[in-house]
């Protein structure tokens, strides 16, 4: 090796700064060992940077010396730094494996809570819609009752008995008739539930001549509960009758199936 | 001139305190002016001087000499110290003066020399060294710059970074030894 060449090609500056790779710097280094030439090379540059850098210090730090060794010995621990370093770092990678594990299960048990919870809460709001719906239904059975009541009360209305005729002579029904609104309750409790393709209508009736005419039917009656009706009538009505007709109703009223009737009284 | 304290570095390395004062003794100095010239920031300095020998008193074991010098070593550890304080908080709420050599300013201002160096030849002839010369060691000595990084930051190829280097030490150490 010419070493007059390989010390001026500057490498040497490069090692001591640092600057060379790891592999370059271990050949250096090797060179070094074998040849003084480069090893006061290396001493000189050293020095020449030592002395720059001193320069550039703002004094001789002597005074921070008792600081650093009370930091030293204040910390013993840490003169054991490497070994201690991979005990500790396998202990901490066992607490994260069983953080990890931990947190995994902690979060099954989460989910399945969740999924119970979510069931809870659609039985919950089932049965909530039933009882709103109940709620509902009783408010407007109040509601209708309290209606019925106020008919009742209304010195505007015309009750008229429907006494039972041929057919059915223990057949009973009431009309309340509010001439002024034209509505018509028809109280149907004491009429026998229709056979199966029948349904009871009401009739207006006027005498001599006498003229029926239709003011409706008394539908879905085995579901109604209180077999009160509400129709409309805007005839000047004498009497009222119920007839049994067929499903959706007559033009004229079957009179061998008139169930009830009754003739408003001259007041 | 100064030799490699081998000697001084094993017992170093086998935790005997009083090698660690020598040790302090020999390279605080240049140590400190190093990260100085990162930090530019006496109190800054000082306190990352301290926590530098901690390093190398707690990390001694991991030198090894065929990998590299002593002086190198210490060096490298400074360096990374200072350059992580620069990312820090305290050192970002002060408005640092970003003038790139710094460490000429600092031998240039500098009042009192210790009898280390030839105080009075190394203020007088630092700037005859030339603008190439400040840049190029103050990114690969006091900034820790690769050769590469180097290069590319002063848009200069590999080999005439290498030989410029070269050149502008050998001006250094004529300054110092004249």
């Amino acid at each position: 090796m010419d070493l007059e060449q390989y010390i001026s090609s500057g490498i040497l500056e490069l090692y001591v700064y640092g600057a060379l790779t790891e592999e370059e710097s271990i050949k250096v280094s090797t060179e070094l060992k074998k040849h003084p030439e480069i090893l006061k090379e290396v001493e000189e540059i050293e020095d020449a940077l030592t002395q720059l850098s001193t320069a550039a210090a703002p004094y001789n730090p002597e005074t921070l010396l008792k600081n650093i060794q009370q930091k030293i010995t204040s910390n013993p621990t840490k003169v054991v730094e490497h070994p201690a370093k991979s005990k500790k770092n396998n202990v901490v990678l066992y607490i994260s494996w069983a953080a990890s594990i931990a947190l995994l299960i902690g979060l099954i048990s989460v989910i399945n809570q969740r999924n119970e919870l979510r069931e809870n809460i659609n039985a919950v709001s089932a049965t909530n819609t039933k009882l709103e719906e109940q709620i509902s239904n009783a408010k407007n059975d109040a509601e209708k009752t309290k209606q019925l009541l106020e008919v009742f009360r209304d010195k505007d209305i015309i009750t008229v008995p429907l006494d039972g005729q041929q057919v059915a002579p223990e057949a009973y029904a009431a009309i309340h008739w509010n001439e002024k609104t034209n509505q018509v309750y028809v109280d149907a409790k004491e009429l026998p539930t229709p056979p199966e393709g029948k349904e009871y209508q009401v009739w207006s009736l006027t005498l001599e001549p006498l003229t029926p005419t239709s003011i409706g039917l008394l539908s879905n009656f085995t579901e109604d509960e209180n077999k009160i009706f509400i129709l409309e009538n805007a005839n000047s009505s004498q009497a009222f009758g119920i007839t049994l007709e067929p499903k959706g109703g007559s033009e004229t009223p079957t009179m061998e199936q008139l169930y009830t009737l009754g003739v408003i009284k001259a007041s | 001139m100064q030799t490699q304290p081998d000697g001084l570095i094993a017992e170093l390395q086998a935790k005997n305190p009083k090698a660690f004062e020598r040790i302090y003794d020999r390279y605080s100095e240049s140590t400190f002016g190093v990260i100085n010239s990162v930090l530019k920031d006496k109190h800054l300095a000082e306190e990352v001087l301290q926590d530098v020998f901690v390093k190398i008193w707690n990390n001694a074991e991991s030198y090894n000499s065929s990998k590299g010098r002593f002086f190198t070593w210490v060096l490298n550890i400074a360096r990374n110290a200072a350059i992580d304080k620069t990312r820090s908080k305290a050192y970002k709420n002060k408005q640092k003066n970003l003038k790139a050599e710094y460490f000429v300013d600092i031998i240039e201002e500098k009042n009192s020399f210790s009898n280390k160096i030839d105080a009075i030849g190394i203020q007088k002839y630092i700037n005859v060294l030339k603008p190439y010369c400040k840049k190029i060691i103050n990114l690969l000595y006091f900034q820790g710059f690769t050769q590469a990084e180097a290069s590319e930051e002063l848009e200069m190829p590999l080999g005439t970074l290498k030989t410029r280097n070269r050149n502008c030490m050998n001006k250094l150490r004529e300054i110092l030894t004249n």
